[in-house]
């Protein structure tokens, strides 16, 4: 039975979840990928503030399709996070708590993500046309001269998500596996 | 000699780029379904439901199935009685492109520099394969490829003395390093033979060969039966989260090779494995 729970992530909430978890999100989060990150990044390196406040904020992986009239976005599943690896911590330093994605990432993110209470859900990938239902609203807010990979803020309710890894770093994908591999001994 | 005009070409290659993204082969989705049936993983029978239920929205509504629309892969098979009268052929399939990523509300993926990046806007250019064959016709199949997929593909240049045992060990260290990076359940088209660019090409070509198939030679038929087996054995599931459903497919496609060498080259592909086919 999925869990429902409702942004932001602080660090109460981030703790309550744990690898495994099937939960239904609601609230409001952030699209970025990797020319976003790079340029958040070198905005942060500057001393400047990001388009939008990171305390407790949740970041999605993600590149829409164009929405078609009368559609508030395209398909809109997540990309490899493993790409954002590299700003992840710093992105966690800040204040961000929430990722959205699919797919490993490495030991300095989970690292980052014990110490700042982080949590990493996975949507399913390649469901872009599914996961697009859940999202309500969709305002551009910056990098528009990246396309798909503008900033966008969204508001969804009940988006079907996976607790992938939990902010203690117990992973998924390592026990998911291992109980799947043990249940067939 | 049959004349065929660019202007033809251009609109076959729009619609093929729109229907491609918007609805998967009917031999993709069936195995799809065949695996949902014997899936027993506790959070993978849910995942296979939803990726039923999007592709069935995606056909309904005529909507990318992924948002990862791809480069677009355009294969020519040219006859070689055929005239292409009206323009430049590869522009028309750039020009086909353009217009179905606009038109399709498709998104537009491609960066005009490898290192330098920069967004093309318009998913130009296509990669374009061509082959010349006998007749008047051209058969064009467009096959969008999505990179998180691509990017855990790989290739390796054996000793023949690695022999069929390399190739196993290849195929499953591949699959295990892919993990949940390619959206599992995946297709794995795998190319044996030929030179380090051929066997790419082949294992790209055995991914867009239906999942209802099997290679006409026996041996390498009971080869992508018993691969399929091994790596669905190894739990890594539908997203990686555990289950009995890692692959959907597994197609082998080989060529001769040369006495010194036995290229092998592994496409990884997602669910989402599309390809659309029209001829002119």
């Amino acid at each position: 039975m999925a869990k429902k729970i409702t942004l932001p992530l602080t660090p109460e909430l981030a703790k309550t979840l744990k690898a495994g978890d099937e939960v239904l999100l609601t609230g409001t989060i952030y699209t970025s990928r990797d020319a976003g990150h790079k340029r958040m990044c070198e905005t942060l390196a500057k001393g400047d503030p990001l388009p939008f406040n990171p305390e407790n904020a949740t970041i999605y992986y993600v590149g829409p399709t164009p929405a078609k009239p009368g559609q508030v976005i395209g398909s809109a599943g997540p990309t490899t996070s493993g790409r954002m690896d590299a700003y992840a911590p710093t992105m966690m330093s800040v204040g961000a708590r929430g990722m959205i994605g699919k797919g490993a990432r490495l030991p300095e993110v989970v690292e980052a993500m014990r110490k700042y209470s982080g949590v990493y859900f996975g949507a399913i990938g390649g469901a872009g046309a599914l996961l697009a239902r859940s999202i309500k609203k969709c305002e551009l807010i910056a990098y528009e001269d990246l396309g798909a990979e503008a900033l966008r803020e969204l508001y969804v309710e009940d988006m079907p998500l996976v607790v992938i890894i939990d902010s203690e770093g117990n992973n998924l994908y390592e026990l998911g596996r291992e109980e799947y591999l043990a249940s067939k001994k | 000699m049959r004349e065929i005009q660019v202007q033809q070409i251009i609109d076959v290659i729009e619609k093929l780029c729109i229907d491609a993204n918007n609805h998967l082969p009917e031999d993709v989705k069936c195995a799809i379904k065949n695996c949902r049936a014997c899936e027993d993983g506790k959070i993978a029978c849910g995942v296979l439901d939803n990726i039923i239920e999007n592709f069935e929205i995606a056909d309904n509504e005529n909507l990318p199935i992924c948002q990862d629309t791809g480069m677009a892969c355009v294969f020519l098979e040219i006859g070689q009685d055929v005239h292409i009268v009206g323009g430049d052929l590869t522009e028309a399939v750039n020009e086909g492109v353009r217009r179905g990523y606009k038109n399709g509300y498709l998104r537009k993926s491609v960066v005009a520099d490898p290192v330098r990046r920069g967004n093309t806007g318009d998913n130009t250019p296509a990669m374009i394969y061509t082959e010349i064959v006998p007749g008047d016709k051209i058969k064009i199949t467009v096959g969008p490829k999505g990179f998180g997929s691509e990017n855990m593909s790989a290739i390796r240049m054996f000793k023949p003395s690695a022999g069929l045992q390399g190739i196993k060990d290849f195929i499953i260290e591949t699959v295990e390093t892919a993990g949940p990076n390619p959206c599992p359940p995946m297709v794995i088209g795998v190319g044996i033979g030929g030179t380090f660019d051929k066997a790419a090409l082949l294992a790209k070509k055995a991914i867009m060969r239906p999942l209802d198939t099997s290679n006409p030679d026996p041996y390498y038929a009971d080869l992508e039966k018993e691969m399929l087996e091994k790596v669905n054995a190894l739990g890594i599931g539908p997203q990686g989260f555990g289950g009995k459903t890692t692959a959907i497919g597994l197609n082998i496609e080989v060529l001769p090779t040369h006495i010194a060498g036995m290229p092998c080259a592994i496409n990884i592909n997602c669910h989402v494995t599309r390809h659309k086919t029209e001829v002119l």
